[in-house]
């Protein structure tokens, strides 16, 4: 199983958290930081696992530790200016979960064409999407790049097709927003418009 | 600029979306904190609009900021809202949202329910597959309650997209809901075989994760795995598999055995390093799993070693590392196989990257020789030095004492050089291993008599300079050491040189600020030395020096008494009284020291770990007895009593501490005992005796301290260096010496050998070279008397708190009647629930519990597409009446693809899809597996031959060819063997009789020696014309009395596609047919598929039937579309629907018992008896057509009679009589409570029965 799915910045800013066993939002916060401080701290070329037991032994707020003890290894990629963190269980693969952040890289890159951190800084929630199709419930779903960028492209064009609906009234009501109008009705009714189409 | 202002603002108040949030968030890095409450107050506004896109917005701005670390949880109920939206970009907002903020605990969850059933049987398949991925994140023991059922439903999907999600969701309901899991393990079987890829990595997947924690439940998969292992070609797949059968192994070595070709096979062949890898992690585990020494099995671990040599040699950090991972393991079982590259391992101690040092650091356990021993350490104490960070240097150090003290203290040689490494050891800054060096000082000096005087020595040193390791006073830290010197300092104060010294070292101010457990030994142990200074002076009559010591002590002593700690004060207390009582004395010129001596007479010695847990309990004590009434319930008041003393973590030197039962006995019971230990020590090699060494070995003619000539070559090193001027960097290391001096020695010894040219020389690498100077005491500790070390008990149980626990579950067990997945139903109307005879548990033989378990089984599919149809009936939300096991949505889908195609058009008719034979292999078919051959063979599936009636058929030929195959196989064994194998092979035969006849609907005892059962199939013909066929077979259930399923199947004939297929059917009176809402009787039923050509599938109809007492024949008709490249042309094909009475009975298990009592009750007033003539078929045939076409159970059977049970589905019980009256005529009596229906259904068993 995997744990959790963390992308940081070079600075220990989120990128992306995606945990699959409940933690509140500080302990999220936590988590991502002590990661950070673990892995930051690495060189680029030494191995990219850590394990959980033996860090976890220094302190005992490790992530490690938090997230369960010593069965758990973090497997972390560096690309550029983000970390992507993989927190796992000795069920998976440790080669096997590097490729997993490749794929996951690469279906971004072909996604966002030619990916960089100021694509998952403003559209997190499609990066989210992106890793749906990978990742489900902390188990591996999708490894096939092709099928994943197919199904993304398939659900992008639903999404399309709806704003063509959606988007019109809220184009107007953009519009209307730079008119300077001196009281604008607190509640604008966005009808529906099905005729439109 | 005015515009833009304005502008500027008015985005601010409306409608700023997700893009601006993060865009003002980076605008505004110094008052981030201020900003985002003034964006989450915009938020919450938008929130109370009506507008739905508005709401989503705003939730899409709430995930960022929860990932920003921002609890979102107040706005769940909105997040509920978006995620109800009908549009699928809001819908995926919403459950983003509820993914990343909703846990168990979140309350709004129950309010879901509905809303996600409704999105998984949504029919665009990305609604789906986002309420799959959201609940995978939320999953409540609720939800998985009442969702269970339809994503079973949905495991049947025509769609991998949809399938694979439900196979990997259903993980998450078993860990909630754990009743899931045995319903719904044949199914998940089922998608080990899918032909999506993918869909059966998800199975993998799931079953990995269950047998991951209990494996022993999934053992009798292994044949399937074992299967899908050398067939697939999917990594994933594999290494799940590989990793699975890793865990597997250790409960059954002979499927290792059966492993280890396969796996060769694969590290020999295979590309990438991440199958390779988990393939020798899997082979170490088997051969781990395996006794040893089976020359074969040598070759494969070399296999393993060379090939993880490749990988540690690889400039792959990742490689390496795994490479010394997989490497430790072997070492475990087969240390010499990796001891022959200890050039590797002690290279990566080098190594830069500190997760490989630490690999390393594992692996050099097992690399140690007495030869290398101290140069390794000598290494290790080089890197402490260097180490940055308190952890990386603490592991060195408990790897030092670990290396060092193995296998008791098997590799060292000299024990002076081990205690001074342990002395340096105490200068490592911040260690957190204080305990684990004075553990190791304490065993040391207590079981290596020899080394008394040199670790005393080193002891007062330390207690000398005691200031600088006594300044961290943390727990656990460097100041244990202090507790090991004054014990050592004090027990043995005989060895020491100057014993006032030390003592007025022990009594400094600075000693109270030491942890309390310490304090206490220092109390104690500053009596010892006061004992054995006492009987010093009283042998040198210096008076002077007596009173001066015990002024000392009674001015210095009330220091401890004055202490915080309990254990402390109390001894103080004691001793104080003590002191004051002997100088009370000694004031009178009496001499006590003998006296006071003889407080600490007696030797200790080590007790064993395990002595406690040894001690017999003497007879007629028993220990869970009350010895008093208990209290009535007032223990909340008693405080954990154990603090007070040493906790447990320092057991091993309480346990030296505790003086042991020989302290409470008489001085001539303990000389006799001495005695008696002294005659077992005589015969152990390993007991080393003090001064007894005119053995004539050349070594320990050594052991005496004095003698040791390195101490003679080192005198120019003081021994007496203060620690602290032993500054790391600058002066030589105190055990260096000893370092060197073993290379001088071996050097000269070289010489010698060089000069002599001895034939031994070739035997001069060997272990026994080196000189042992010290040899240890092996004795394990004390033991009470009788008992013995013995291996360690307790089985590794889950944690309570594991969810896995509870999925400990047994999945051989045929399920229960009433283990089934809740279904939501408005009313459960069972008539005939409640008067159906009670089964009883009686002992039942193990075919009719093979035979039930088939038949539940089979029941549970139907009763589940029923109950699912019958939702979709009940809730008119649903637009689809169709039961069919695909959700296709009728119209709306295109054309499939190829690739689709074989998924609409499974191997063999869906319904008996469950039952080939290779599936449902029992458990002692695990057994034949893995005793059958060593040599793996691929366990074959015949898949069925296409073609939807032929299934029973091919069913019976697969079962007859599997037998041949397995006689095959025995003749190919080896004579010796063949007679036992014979015996197996027969079993199997039996017990694939026993599947096929379960399969059966009711079909029980089948003559194995008979000729072979004649074809049976439940599917008629219901129409045919050039282009289609169509077959149908009715199903019912129980608990829905008026209800019937048929399920046609269509077969494409024609060379077009087919398309827009239309099923109707005319309702009579008593019959009628679900329609879709708003349809009328005219109206057909859609069916929700195409047909390319040459495929097939299985459509269903729902039926409300009022009376079942009457046969049924209803006119219907098909119509369907031929599309061709140009054009499409509309054909019709009618048919007669024929639902025999027969249709609505269910073979229904029954004790004989509660079968004579139904009899007797007189309920059953109707009697109808008919004969039919056999036409030569035996009466087993006879029988067996009986109870497949009429659905019936066998009760009983007596030679050529039996009596059969059958129930219909409005709870009318129907007995059976059926007997061979010779001359091939069989006459059939019958009994029910309803006459027209008793007699219809036995007319029809005649048709169909002879």
């Amino acid at each position: 199983m995997i744990k959790a799915i963390v992308v940081f910045n070079n600075h220990g800013k989120p990128r992306l958290i995606k945990f699959f066993q409940h933690y509140n939002e500080d302990m999220q916060q936590q988590i991502v930081r002590e990661t950070f401080h673990l892995v930051s701290k690495r060189d680029e070329n030494v191995c990219n696992f850590l394990e959980g037991g033996r860090w976890a032994s220094g302190k005992n707020s490790d992530p490690e530790n938090l997230i369960g003890g010593s069965d758990y290894k973090i497997i972390y990629r560096h690309y550029a200016t983000l970390y992507f963190v993989f927190c796992v269980d000795s069920s998976e693969s440790e080669l096997g979960i590097l490729d997993l952040i490749q794929v996951f890289v690469e279906t971004l890159d072909k996604a966002f064409e030619n990916v960089c951190e100021l694509d998952l800084i403003f559209h997190v929630d499609k990066v989210h999407y992106i890793l749906q199709e990978l990742v489900m419930g902390g188990m591996v779903l999708e490894t096939n790049m092709t099928e994943i960028v197919t199904r993304i492209e398939e659900q992008s064009k639903l999404e399309k097709s709806e704003a063509g609906l959606a988007g019109a009234p809220a184009r107007v009501v953009s519009a209307a927003k730079n008119l300077d109008l001196p009281k604008l009705p607190s509640n604008i009714q966005l009808p529906n418009l099905p005729s439109f189409r | 600029m005015a515009l833009k202002k304005v502008k500027g603002s008015l985005e601010r108040v409306f409608d700023k979306n997700l893009h601006d949030l993060v865009r003002g968030i980076r605008n505004h890095k110094d008052d981030e904190a201020k900003f985002i409450a003034q964006c989450i107050d915009e938020i919450k506004q938008e929130l109370r609009q009506d507008n739905i896109a508005v709401k989503a917005n705003a939730v899409a701005k709430l995930t960022y900021l929860q990932m920003l670390g921002y609890d979102i949880s107040w706005a769940a109920f909105n997040v509920i809202e978006v995620m109800s939206s009908n549009k699928f970009t809001f819908k995926r907002i919403g459950y983003l949202a509820a993914s990343q903020s909703f846990h168990e605990e979140t309350e709004v969850l129950m309010l879901t329910t509905n809303m996600i059933r409704k999105d998984l049987s949504s029919q665009n398949q990305y609604d789906a597959a986002i309420a799959l991925n959201g609940l995978s994140c939320f999953m409540t023991p609720d939800l998985a309650r009442d969702l269970a059922n339809d994503v079973m439903t949905l495991m049947t999907s025509t769609r991998p997209y949809i399938r694979k999600r439900a196979v990997l969701i259903m993980y998450k309901i078993f860990l909630k809901f754990p009743e899931a899991l045995r319903p719904a393990f044949p199914r998940l079987k089922e998608k080990l075989e899918d032909p999506d890829p993918g869909v059966q990595s998800a199975a993998v997947n799931v079953i990995c994760e269950l047998a991951r924690k209990n494996p022993k439940n999934y053992l009798s998969l292994a044949p399937v795995f074992f299967k899908l292992m050398t067939s697939s070609t999917n990594n994933w797949v594999l290494i799940k598999i590989i990793k699975l059968f890793g865990a597997l192994t250790p409960l059954e070595p002979r499927l290792g055995k059966k492993l280890i070709e396969p796996l060769t096979n694969l590290i020999h062949s295979t590309s990438a390093m991440s199958l390779l890898y988990e393939c020798i992690n899997t082979v170490i585990a088997v051969l781990i799993s395996l006794s040893s020494g089976m020359p074969n099995h040598n070759a494969s671990i070399q296999l393993c070693v060379q090939k993880l040599r490749i990988l540690i040699e690889d400039s792959d950090q990742n490689l390496k590392y795994l490479g010394l991972l997989a490497m430790s393991k072997i070492l475990k079982t087969h240390p010499k196989s990796v001891q022959a590259h200890k050039d590797l391992i002690l290279q990566c101690l080098d190594d830069k990257d500190e997760s490989i040092r630490l690999r390393a650091l594992d692996l050099l356990y097992g690399m140690v020789s007495k030869k290398n021993l101290m140069e390794i350490v000598r290494k290790l104490m080089v890197h402490m030095d260097k180490a940055e960070g308190s952890m990386y240097r603490d592991e060195l150090l408990s790897k030092i004492v670990q290396i060092c003290s193995q296998n008791n203290y098997q590799y060292i040689t000299n024990f002076e050089w081990y205690v001074s490494v342990l002395v340096e050891l105490t200068r490592v800054e911040g260690t957190r291993h204080g305990s684990v060096i004075a553990s190791q000082m304490l065993d040391v000096a207590i079981r290596v008599k020899a080394i008394r005087a040199f670790a005393v020595e080193q002891m007062a040193q330390l207690l000398e300079n005691s200031h600088t390791v006594a300044s961290s006073a943390q727990r656990n830290g460097i100041c244990e050491v202090l507790y090991a010197a004054a014990w050592i300092a004090g027990e043995f104060s005989e060895h020491l040189r100057d014993p006032r010294g030390t003592l007025d070292d022990m009594l400094r101010q600075k000693v109270t600020s030491l942890p309390g457990h310490i304090q206490a030994v220092f109390v104690q142990n500053i009596m010892k030395l006061y004992a054995a200074i006492l009987v010093k002076y009283e042998e040198d009559e210096d008076n002077d020096g007596i009173r001066e010591v015990s002024d000392l002590l009674v001015e210095k002593l009330p220091m401890f008494v004055q202490s915080g700690d309990l254990e402390v004060q109390e001894r103080a207390c004691c001793i104080l009284q003590l002191m004051k009582y002997v100088k009370k004395l000694q004031d009178k010129d009496v001499s006590c020291a003998d006296e006071v001596a003889a407080l600490f007479a007696g030797e200790l010695n080590p007790v064993a770990p395990k002595a406690q847990r040894k001690v017999a309990v003497p007879e007629g004590l028993d220990l869970d007895k009350w010895i008093n009434d208990p209290p009535s319930d007032s223990s909340d008041d008693e405080g954990p009593a154990n603090s007070l003393f040493i906790p447990d973590d320092s057991r091993m030197m309480n346990e030296s501490m505790t003086r042991p039962v020989v302290e409470e006995l008489s001085d001539d019971e303990l000389e006799r005992r001495r005695e008696a230990r002294r005659a077992e020590t005589q015969n152990n090699p390993h007991y080393l005796k003090l001064g007894a060494s005119a053995k004539g070995s050349k070594y320990q003619e050594v052991v005496n301290v004095e003698d040791i000539p390195v101490a003679n070559i080192d005198l120019s090193v003081p021994l007496y260096v203060p620690v602290t001027e032993n500054s790391p960097q600058s002066t030589k290391r105190l055990s260096d010496k000893y370092l060197e001096a073993e290379r001088q020695a071996r050097k000269r010894d070289k010489k010698r050998r060089h000069g002599k040219k001895s034939k031994r020389r070739h035997k001069s690498e060997s272990e026994e070279d080196v000189p042992v100077v010290h040899k240890v005491d092996i004795m394990g500790g004390e033991m009470p008397e009788g008992a013995t070390e013995s291996g360690d008990e307790g089985n590794l149980e889950l944690d309570d708190n594991d969810p896995h626990k509870l999925l400990d579950i047994d999945l051989d067990r045929p399920l229960d009647a009433d283990e089934k997945l809740p279904v939501r139903t408005h009313r459960i109307v069972s008539p005939s629930a409640e008067d159906r005879p009670v089964e009883e548990k009686k002992k039942h033989h193990r075919k009719d519990k093979e035979k039930e378990k088939k038949r539940k089984e089979k029941e549970k599919k139907k009763s589940k597409k029923e109950k699912k149809r019958n939702k979709s009936g009940d809730d008119s939300a649903h637009p689809s009446l169709l039961i069919a096991t695909e959700l296709m949505s009728p119209g709306h889908e295109a054309i499939p693809s190829p690739g689709e195609e074989e998924e609409v058009a499974p191997p063999s008719a869906p319904v008996k899809k469950d039952t080939t034979p290779k599936k449902e292999e029992p458990k002692d078919d695990l057994d034949f597996w893995l005793s059958g051959q060593d040599a793996p063979v691929a366990v074959e599936v015949t898949a069925p031959e296409p073609g939807a009636a032929a299934d029973v058929d091919s069913d019976a030929e697969d079962t007859s060819r599997h037998k041949k195959k397995k006689e095959k196989k025995a003749k190919k064994e080896k004579k010796e063997k063949k007679e036992k194998k014979e015996k197996k092979k027969k079993s199997k035969v039996a017990n694939d009789e026993d599947v096929d006849s379960g399969r059966r609907d009711g079909f029980e005892e089948l003559n194995s020696d008979g000729p072979p059962l004649p074809p049976m199939s439940s599917y008629r013909l219901l129409a045919e014309d050039s282009n289609i066929k169509m077959t149908y077979e009715t199903r019912v259930q129980s608990q829905q009395g008026q209800q019937l399923i048929v399920s046609v199947i269509f077969t494409s004939l024609a060379e077009q596609h087919l398309k827009s297929l239309e099923f109707n059917v005319m309702d009579s009176l008593n019959t009628k047919m679900d329609r879709l809402p708003g349809a009328t009787t005219h109206d057909g039923v859609p069916v929700p598929f195409q047909l390319p050509p040459n495929s097939f599938n299985e459509g269903q109809f729902a039926f409300q039937v009022q009376s079942i007492n009457v046969a049924q024949k209803l006119r219907g008709t098909l119509t369907y579309t031929i599309k061709t490249e140009e054009s499409s042309t509309s054909e019709k094909l009618d048919f007669k629907l024929y639902l025999p009475c027969t249709a609505f009975l269910i073979a229904t298990p029954c004790s004989s018992d509660a079968f004579a009592r139904l009899l007797q009750g007189g309920e059953l007033s109707s009697k109808y008896s008919i004969k039919l003539s056999s036409g030569g078929a035996p009466f087993s045939h006879v029988l067996a057509k009986v109870c497949f076409y009429g659905h019936f159970a066998i009760v009983e059977q007596i030679d050529q009679s039996a009596s059969l049970y059958s129930c219909s589905t409005q709870g009318h019980h129907i007995c059976l009589l059926v007997k061979a009256n010779g001359g091939g005529d069989v006459s059939i009596d019958g009994k029910c409570a309803d006459g027209s229906l008793l007699s219809n259904v036995m007319e029809e068993i005649k048709v169909t029965a002879s």
